[in-house]
C-alpha cells in the first residue's frame, strides 16, 4: 500500500504500532509459515495511515522459524518496515514477562496481534495477560480499524454470522485481529531477505505449569449419538428405526400467492430474521 | 390383590402358575379367578407359559377388504395397554433434585445468544453437573450467572441449582454504551469474591464466551484450560483434554479452576430437573467496574449480499425453477437475505460459483433457508443439513425438498416472490408512516 504523504502530515504524525508476530504452522503440511492472523494484524497496521509498525517476536528462533518470520518482513516492501525484533526465549518459556518489558521499553500506542497462535498451547490468553499486566484495555476479534483520531481507535469487531459491532477504545490499547480481517498481502522475497532481525537477549522464565501436560496429536472426537431415553424395547426400536428427518413439515397447497407470501412472512417473523 | 388405584396392569405370577397347573388344588378357582390371570381376551398365558394370542380377535379390516394385523404395535396398543395405562408413567420421569446445602459451587456463565440457551450452553450445564455430582455424598450446586434480558426459563431443566440474574442498568458510572464484556467481568469478579466457586465453566464460543472467559482468567490470575472437549475422573484426579495448536494437538492436564469448553463436551441434562433458585448478591456496583475505556457503538448494518454463504443466517436460494431472475434478486434485497443457488442455477450462468449450496459448493448453516424452485437433490440436501428451518417454494408437491422443508408452499415461484416483495414493501411503508 502506498502511504499517503498528506495524511501523514495532517494526522497524528507518527502513531507507533507494535505488531506481535509468531511462527505459524501450515494446517496441511505442518510446515512453519507466517501465522495467518498475525499476518492479518500486520496488514491491519499497514491500513492505518501514518503508522510506523514495529514487529516483535518472542520465542525460539531456529532456521525454519527464521524463514517464517522473514515472511512478515517480506510484506514490508514499499513501506519503511525493515526490521523485526526477536526476543529469544527457550521453547517452553513463559514469554509474557519478556514481551511486557519490551513493550514498556518500546512504548507503542497500539499493540496488534492475532487472536490465537497456531502452535503450542494456542490458548489465546497472551493478549489478555499482556493487557492485564500493562493495565491497557483490549478489544478482540477486530475485522477493521476504521479510524484513529485524538487517541481513540474506532474499530469493527467481527461477530459470528458475518455481523459487525463498532467499538471505540482509548489508546494505549491492545487489539487482536480476527480471521475475518482483510487477507494479508503476499510476502515478497527481496524485502524478506533484506530486512534485519534484531536479536535482543532477555532472560526467559520457564513455564512450569506446562511440565506435566500430556500433548498428543489431536484425536478424532467421538460423534455424538442420538440420546434415546426410551423405557421399553418397542420405544427403543421405534427410535432406532425412525428416519432422522422428514415429516412434521407443513405443506400448503392451492393457496393464492398472497396467502402463501403471508405464510412465509409469518415464519420469517417468528424466526426473527426480518429486519 | 388387585389394586384399583393402580392404572398399570399388574400380573400375579402365582395365580398364573396355579392356572397353568391342572393338578393344583386351587386350579379351578384360579381359572375362574381375577382378571389379572388373563390379561385380556386376546392375549393369555398358554399352558406352557408362552403368550398366546387369538388372531380372530385382533386386527382391523383394511381398505382392500382384507383383515390386517398391525404388528408394529400402533394398532394393538390400545388392546395391550389399556387406555391411560402406561402413558401415565411416561409423563415426566425426571427426578427433581434440590441441593440445599451445597459443598461447593460450580459456576456456569452461558452465552445465551438471543436470550436463549444454545445447545452449547446446555452441554456446558451437563459438564457442570458432572463436576457437581461427582461425589454423591457431598454434592455441589451448579450456579448459572446470566445477564440482561432473558427469553429463557429452562434453567431448571438445563441443570442449574441456583440462578444469578444480573440486569445491567445504565448509571452515572456506567453509560449505556459500556462494553458488555467489561461490565460483566466486574460482576463475575464479584461472584468470585462472594462465593468463590470451585470451578468456572464458560463456552469457548465466538458468541461471547471465549472472550469473557479469557478476560476472567486474566483477571483472576487463573490459567484456564481452553477448547476442552472431555473431562475424566481417574485415579490421578480430574483431568481434562482440550485442543491445542489451533486444533492440531490434544493437551491433557489436571483440571484447572477455569474451563472453556467446546460444544458437545458433555451430554446435556436429561434425567433430572433442578431448582434454579434465584440468588441475589449484593454486588459492589460501580466499584468493580472498569471506567468505560471501551465503548460499544452498536451493531453495524452489514450488507447481506456481502456475507459469506457459510456464515449467512438467512438465505434465499434459487434453482432451475426460477425464471424471473430480476424478481429473485429484488426479493433477496427486500427480505435482506443472502443469495444462494443450486448447482443447475450456477451451471446455467445465472449465479456466481461462490453462491452454490451443496455437496460441491458451500455447506451452509443458516437459521432460515428458503429454497425457490429447487427439487432437493441429495447433493443439495447435504449442503443444508445444518439449517434450522427450511422453506420451499415449488410447483411439484412430490419432490424431495418437501420432505425436508418445515414449510412447503406449492405454487409458482415468480408469483409468490412478487407477492412477498409487495407484502414486505407495504409493511415497511406502514412502519415509516
Ligand atoms: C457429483 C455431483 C455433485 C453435485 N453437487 C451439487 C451441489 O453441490 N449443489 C447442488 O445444488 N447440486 C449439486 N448437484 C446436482 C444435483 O444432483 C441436482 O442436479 C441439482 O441440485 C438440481 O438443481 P435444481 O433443484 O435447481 O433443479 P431441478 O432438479 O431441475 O429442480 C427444479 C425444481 O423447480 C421446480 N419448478 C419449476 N418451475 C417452477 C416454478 N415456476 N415455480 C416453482 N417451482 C418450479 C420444479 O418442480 C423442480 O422441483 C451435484 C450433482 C453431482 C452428480
Amino acid at each position: 500500500m502506498q502511504l499517503d504523504a498528506e495524511s501523514l502530515t495532517e494526522s497524528e504524525s507518527s502513531l507507533s504500532i507494535a505488531v506481535l508476530v509468531s511462527v505459524g504452522r501450515h494446517p496441511l503440511t505442518g510446515r512453519p509459515r507466517r501465522a495467518d492472523q498475525d499476518a492479518r494484524a500486520l496488514e491491519m497496521a499497514f491500513s492505518v495511515a501514518g503508522a510506523a509498525p514495529a514487529l516483535l517476536h518472542a520465542g525460539p528462533c531456529d532456521d525454519p522459524s527464521e524463514d517464517a518470520l522473514r515472511c512478515y518482513l517480506g510484506m514490508g516492501g514499499g513501506t519503511d518496515l525493515d526490521s523485526l525484533i526477536v526476543l529469544e526465549q527457550t521453547a517452553d518459556a513463559d514469554i509474557i514477562p519478556a514481551l511486557a518489558d519490551e513493550l514498556t521499553a518500546l512504548g507503542p500506542q497500539l499493540v496488534l496481534c492475532g487472536t490465537r497462535a497456531e502452535t503450542g498451547e494456542s490458548s489465546g490468553m497472551l493478549p489478555y495477560l499482556l493487557a492485564e499486566r500493562l493495565g491497557w484495555p483490549i478489544i478482540t476479534g477486530v475485522a477493521e480499524i476504521e479510524s484513529i483520531h485524538e487517541g481513540v481507535v474506532v474499530a469493527l469487531q467481527a461477530l459470528p454470522r458475518g455481523q459487525r459491532r463498532r467499538l471505540s477504545v482509548r489508546l494505549p490499547a491492545i487489539a487482536t485481529a480476527d480471521s475475518a480481517a482483510p487477507a494479508p498481502r503476499a510476502s515478497a522475497y527481496g524485502p524478506a531477505m533484506r530486512g534485519a532481525l534484531t536479536f535482543s537477549n532477555t532472560g526467559s522464565a520457564d513455564d512450569e505449569a506446562r511440565q506435566d501436560w500430556l500433548v498428543s496429536p489431536a484425536r478424532k472426537r467421538p460423534k455424538r449419538l442420538k440420546i434415546i431415553t426410551a423405557t421399553s424395547a418397542r420405544e427403543r426400536f421405534k427410535a432406532a428405526a425412525a428416519k432422522s428427518q422428514g415429516g412434521g413439515g407443513k405443506v400448503l397447497k392451492d393457496l393464492s400467492p398472497e396467502a402463501a407470501a403471508e405464510a412465509i412472512q409469518a415464519l420469517l417473523k417468528e424466526e426473527g430474521v426480518l429486519r | 390383590m388387585h389394586n384399583d388405584n393402580d392404572s398399570l396392569p399388574r400380573r400375579d405370577p402365582r395365580w398364573e402358575w396355579i392356572a397353568r397347573n391342572r393338578l393344583h388344588p386351587l386350579h379351578e378357582e384360579a381359572l375362574a379367578g381375577p382378571a389379572t390371570v388373563r390379561l385380556n381376551a386376546h392375549v393369555w398365558q398358554g399352558p406352557n407359559g408362552l403368550t398366546r394370542r387369538d388372531p380372530h380377535q385382533v386386527g382391523f379390516i383394511a381398505a382392500s377388504g382384507l383383515k390386517r394385523i398391525d404388528r408394529t404395535g400402533a394398532q394393538g396398543a390400545t388392546e395391550l395397554n389399556p387406555p391411560g395405562g402406561r402413558k401415565a408413567a411416561t409423563a415426566d420421569a425426571r427426578q427433581f433434585v434440590t441441593i440445599d446445602d451445597p459443598a461447593f459451587i460450580v459456576a456456569v456463565v452461558p452465552d445465551l445468544p438471543g436470550g436463549r440457551l444454545s445447545s452449547h450452553d446446555r452441554d456446558l450445564f451437563g459438564l457442570a453437573r458432572q463436576l457437581a455430582d461427582a461425589d454423591p455424598d457431598r454434592p455441589g450446586a451448579v450456579l448459572a450467572v446470566v445477564f440482561d434480558e432473558l427469553r429463557e426459563d429452562g434453567f431448571a431443566d438445563a441443570g442449574a441449582d441456583r440462578l444469578l440474574h444480573h440486569v445491567e442498568r445504565a448509571s452515572a458510572s456506567r453509560p449505556a454504551t459500556a462494553y458488555a464484556a467489561e461490565t460483566r467481568l466486574g460482576v463475575l469478579a464479584d461472584v468470585e469474591r462472594e462465593l468463590s466457586p470451585r470451578h468456572w465453566l464458560l463456552p469457548d464460543s465466538a458468541t461471547g464466551g471465549a472472550e469473557l472467559g479469557r478476560r476472567l482468567a486474566a483477571r483472576l490470575g487463573e490459567r484456564p484450560a481452553i477448547q476442552v472437549w472431555q473431562i475424566e475422573n481417574n485415579d490421578t484426579g480430574l483431568r481434562c483434554t482440550g485442543r491445542g495448536a489451533a486444533g492440531a494437538t490434544d493437551i491433557s492436564r489436571a483440571l484447572p479452576r477455569l474451563v472453556l469448553a467446546l460444544p458437545e463436551c458433555a451430554e446435556p441434562v436429561a434425567r433430572t430437573r433442578h431448582e434454579a433458585r434465584p440468588l441475589s448478591l449484593s454486588l459492589s456496583e460501580g466499584l468493580a467496574y472498569m471506567p468505560g475505556r471501551i465503548q460499544n457503538l452498536g451493531a453495524v448494518a452489514v450488507d447481506p449480499a456481502q456475507v459469506a454463504l457459510s456464515e449467512a443466517e438467512f438465505i434465499l436460494s434459487a434453482g432451475r425453477g426460477v425464471r424471473d431472475w430480476e424478481g429473485f434478486h429484488k426479493a433477496a434485497a427486500a427480505l435482506g437475505a443472502t443469495e444462494g443457488a443450486s448447482r443447475v442455477a450456477v451451471d446455467d450462468g445465472f449465479m456466481e460459483r461462490d453462491r452454490q449450496v451443496g455437496a460441491s459448493g458451500t455447506w451452509v448453516s443458516a437459521r432460515v433457508y428458503i429454497a425457490v424452485g429447487i427439487s432437493g437433490a441429495i447433493q443439495h440436501l447435504q449442503g443444508i443439513q445444518s439449517c434450522d428451518k427450511v422453506v420451499s417454494i415449488n410447483l411439484d408437491p412430490d419432490c424431495d425438498i418437501i420432505k425436508r422443508a418445515d414449510l412447503a408452499v406449492i405454487g409458482d415461484a415468480a408469483e409468490i416472490l412478487t407477492a412477498l416483495v409487495a407484502l414486505q414493501q407495504r409493511e415497511s411503508k406502514s412502519h415509516a408512516a
